[in-house]
């Protein structure tokens, strides 16, 4: 079949899914594409004159897609992007199946990309630039322990075609081993001394140099095993930043204002979104700038365009009340989001929400390598909801929080209710799901009228 | 009012299941019955304490262990098993299970020795066998069901120094076929049961405590503590597995 035909038929299926109801099809028709004509990514994002870009990473990579789209729409060039979380190859199909209506032809493919799937879309997109931004301990009953993506990183980099630009995360040093022999690398990090943790904390991935395994030195760790960091054994170190952030000033839980480092001179940036790790979100988004020749002033300035993606810091109105959705899937996710929460200086309203779905991890595991404890000594209340509602209460019992402080309610409309009920006038209602779980609590809002459904956000 | 010491061995190596959750177990219900706990870490290159009550050993990822299975050969597994043979008490747990018995043997036929605290040998088998897990267990005659999860290449069979510490009642187990999982001698326990193990297992977790207790000389029966959370997390995770609590 054409590909012209094998297009026409997925873009149909797309356009019945969404008129049926039954979702966005933010997968299907790319799947139905590449079982129809199996080329069909690398023939249409060929036709993309600048290229495609592609981000990876544990944690950050919807959030710094969507900062990257600001950038590029500020450059005027009209971009095509996967939704997040259909970031595997099926969802990359269904992006690029070319609109038919009249939009204004595509210019440039911005990917957000799974860590296990990277090798296999950047074999087919060749991408122009490549964004890597760390590798934390995620999902290990589907993925296999962190040094097996490792592996398949490494493979992929030494396979990818000469022109294709790295922008890689310096401060991670498992990402620095795997890119650090590359020629034109653009290493970014966060050189803020302020932005320092008290200690390595206990999920930390990466605390062994990856050339000759001697535990790592850190004169400043940023978060989970981020940081400068260098090998007292063989000397090797965080490379030289491209991209630096220099001065981040973290505006509570509504923002950072940013001072960054570039080869352009310092720019400065005001972001949407808060907390230590969206301000790594940024400096990889300045990273793909350079990568792709857009000034940096102007990228810089385009940040403070992007808002929060789904359930990523998203802020919802609730009849009266702030709920701030805080996706956290992970230990160091999680951690970051207990940071995150901690900004807001009055006694702190939890929804904790946790799902064992496959998109979750089956082992819940997890929850007891992520550092909940800094929040006990401001917590009001913590509802737990979920599949796992119990495992997540006897996590906060543990940690050593009264019981009479934590409410379990599995269902997570009711979980809600019980939480907004218990809420102060004023104060904000802090939700912490694993994705699954924020995908439910995000139905429950929409069915309420508080949000919009996932695929309308793009 | 008795101080129980914890060994726990290699933390920054041994610790990709959230180890530490059977840890802070042992720490807030020794406290709830008044008892004091100490933990000393031990490190690669450190000499092995034979004075704790309770060893601790987690799992790792591949490398690290092989650099723990390293460390543990000569004087320190030696010590080990003394310890272990002079009444205290042992919890392996996944990779640290292995570690306890005689060794791993690769796919690729590399092999890893383990210290011989419990008659069990691992090979390495073609798949990982990863899911829920429920088992009965058995401890010096008392019964116990225990729910977790399991994630491991690695097929334990056991000698007869070993006695399985439960039978599947769901999940693969030591080595998916036998029906057993686990292996007890004398007070050291290897288990693939992760999750981590202790919180939603409060029975498993107290008769390890009453044993620790009486390797520091105050043998004590423990008074229940309030554990509706803990019996209702079991119940859940049963009930996912298609069992009844």
């Amino acid at each position: 079949m054409t590909l012209a035909a094998s297009v026409a038929i997925a873009r149909g299926l797309g356009w019945l899914s969404r008129r049926s109801g039954r979702g966005g099809g933010t997968s299907a028709p790319g799947k139905v594409l590449l079982r129809l004509h199996p080329s069909a990514i690398q023939l249409l994002s060929e036709r993309l004159p600048e290229g495609t870009l592609v981000v990876s990473a544990t944690n950050g990579k919807t959030t710094t897609a969507r900062l990257i789209g600001a950038v590029v729409a500020a450059q005027g060039w009209p971009a095509i992007q996967n939704f997040a979380g259909a970031n595997l190859l099926s969802g990359i199909a269904t992006a690029l199946i070319p609109d038919a209506g009249t939009r204004q032809a595509p210019e440039i493919g911005i990917f957000e990309v799974d860590e296990l799937a990277l090798p296999e879309v950047a074999a087919r997109l060749r991408p122009r630039v490549m964004v890597l931004m760390n590798l934390f301990r995620d999902q290990l009953d589907r993925s296999g322990e962190l040094e097996r993506i490792a592996e398949r990183w490494s493979a992929m980099i030494a396979g990818l075609p000469a022109d294709t630009r790295l922008v890689a995360n310096a401060d991670d040093p498992s990402i620095a081993a795997l890119a650090g022999d590359r020629p034109g690398t653009i290493w970014f990090g966060i050189d803020d001394p302020r932005m320092a943790l008290a200690e390595v904390p206990h999920a930390a991935d990466a605390t062994r140099c990856r050339r000759c395994h001697t535990p790592l030195r850190y004169g400043r760790v940023v978060l989970g095993h981020m940081g400068d960091w260098e090998c007292p054994g063989c000397g090797w170190s965080r490379p030289d930043r491209d991209v630096g952030v220099t001065e981040a000033t973290l505006d509570g839980t509504s923002g950072v204002s940013l001072e960054i480092s570039t080869p352009e001179g310092v720019v400065h940036a005001e972001l949407a979104v808060p907390g230590v790790h969206n301000v790594y979100n940024a400096a990889a988004a300045l990273g793909a700038a350079v990568a792709l020749g857009i000034p940096a002033g102007r990228a810089a300035a385009a940040l403070a365009a992007a808002d929060a993606a789904f359930g990523r810091a998203e802020r919802v109105r609730v009849g009266s009340h702030d709920l701030l959705i805080l996706l956290a899937k992970n230990p160091a996710g999680a951690n970051t989001t207990v940071h995150t929460v901690m900004l807001d200086p009055e006694p702190l309203h939890l929804l904790v929400a946790l799902n064992d779905q496959t998109a979750d991890g089956h082992d819940v595991s997890w929850i007891w390598d992520a550092d909940y404890e800094p929040l006990l000594e401001r917590l009001a209340g913590v509802v737990c909801t979920g599949d796992r509602a119990y495992d997540m209460a006897l996590r906060f019992a543990y940690a050593g929080c009264p019981r009479d402080r934590i409410t379990v309610i599995p269902d997570v409309s009711a979980a809600l209710d019980h939480a907004l009920a218990d809420l102060p006038e004023g104060r904000t209602l802090y939700a912490l799901p694993t994705y699954t779980a924020m995908l439910r609590l995000r139905q429950v809002l929409v069915q309420r009228g508080a949000a919009q459904e996932f695929w309308r956000d793009r | 009012m008795a101080t129980v010491e914890i060994c726990h061995l290699y933390p920054r190596e041994l610790n990709i299941y959230a180890d530490r959750g059977n840890l802070a177990v042992f720490a807030h219900r020794l406290a709830a019955r008044g008892h004091r706990l100490r933990i000393v870490e031990v490190e690669p290159g450190d000499q092995l304490p034979t004075g704790a009550h309770l060893y601790y050993l987690g799992g790792g990822q591949d490398r690290d262990q092989l650099m723990v299975a390293d460390d543990l050969r000569g004087t320190k597994g030696q010590r080990l098993r003394e310890v272990v043979n002079g009444g205290a008490v042992m919890l392996a747990v996944c990779g640290g299970f292995q570690l306890a018995g005689h060794g791993y043997t690769a796919v690729d036929g590399t092999r890893m020795d383990g210290v011989g605290v419990l008659d069990a040998d691992t090979i390495g088998g073609p798949t990982r066998l990863i899911g829920n897990i429920a088992i009965e267990a058995e401890l010096e005659g008392e019964r116990g069901r225990i729910v977790g999860f399991e994630n491991h290449a690695g097929r334990t069979t056991l000698g007869t120094g070993s006695v399985p510490l439960g039978r599947v009642i769901t999940g693969f187990g030591n080595d998916g076929a036998s029906g057993f999982e686990g292996a007890v001698t004398r007070r050291a326990i290897g288990t693939y049961l992760h999750g981590p193990l202790l919180p939603k297992n409060p029975w498993l977790a107290d008769r390890l405590l009453e044993w620790a207790l009486e390797a520091a000389g105050t043998p004590v029966s423990l008074d229940p503590l309030d554990d509706a959370l803990e019996i209702a997390a079991q119940r859940v995770a049963l009930r996912r597995m298609g069992l009844t609590a």
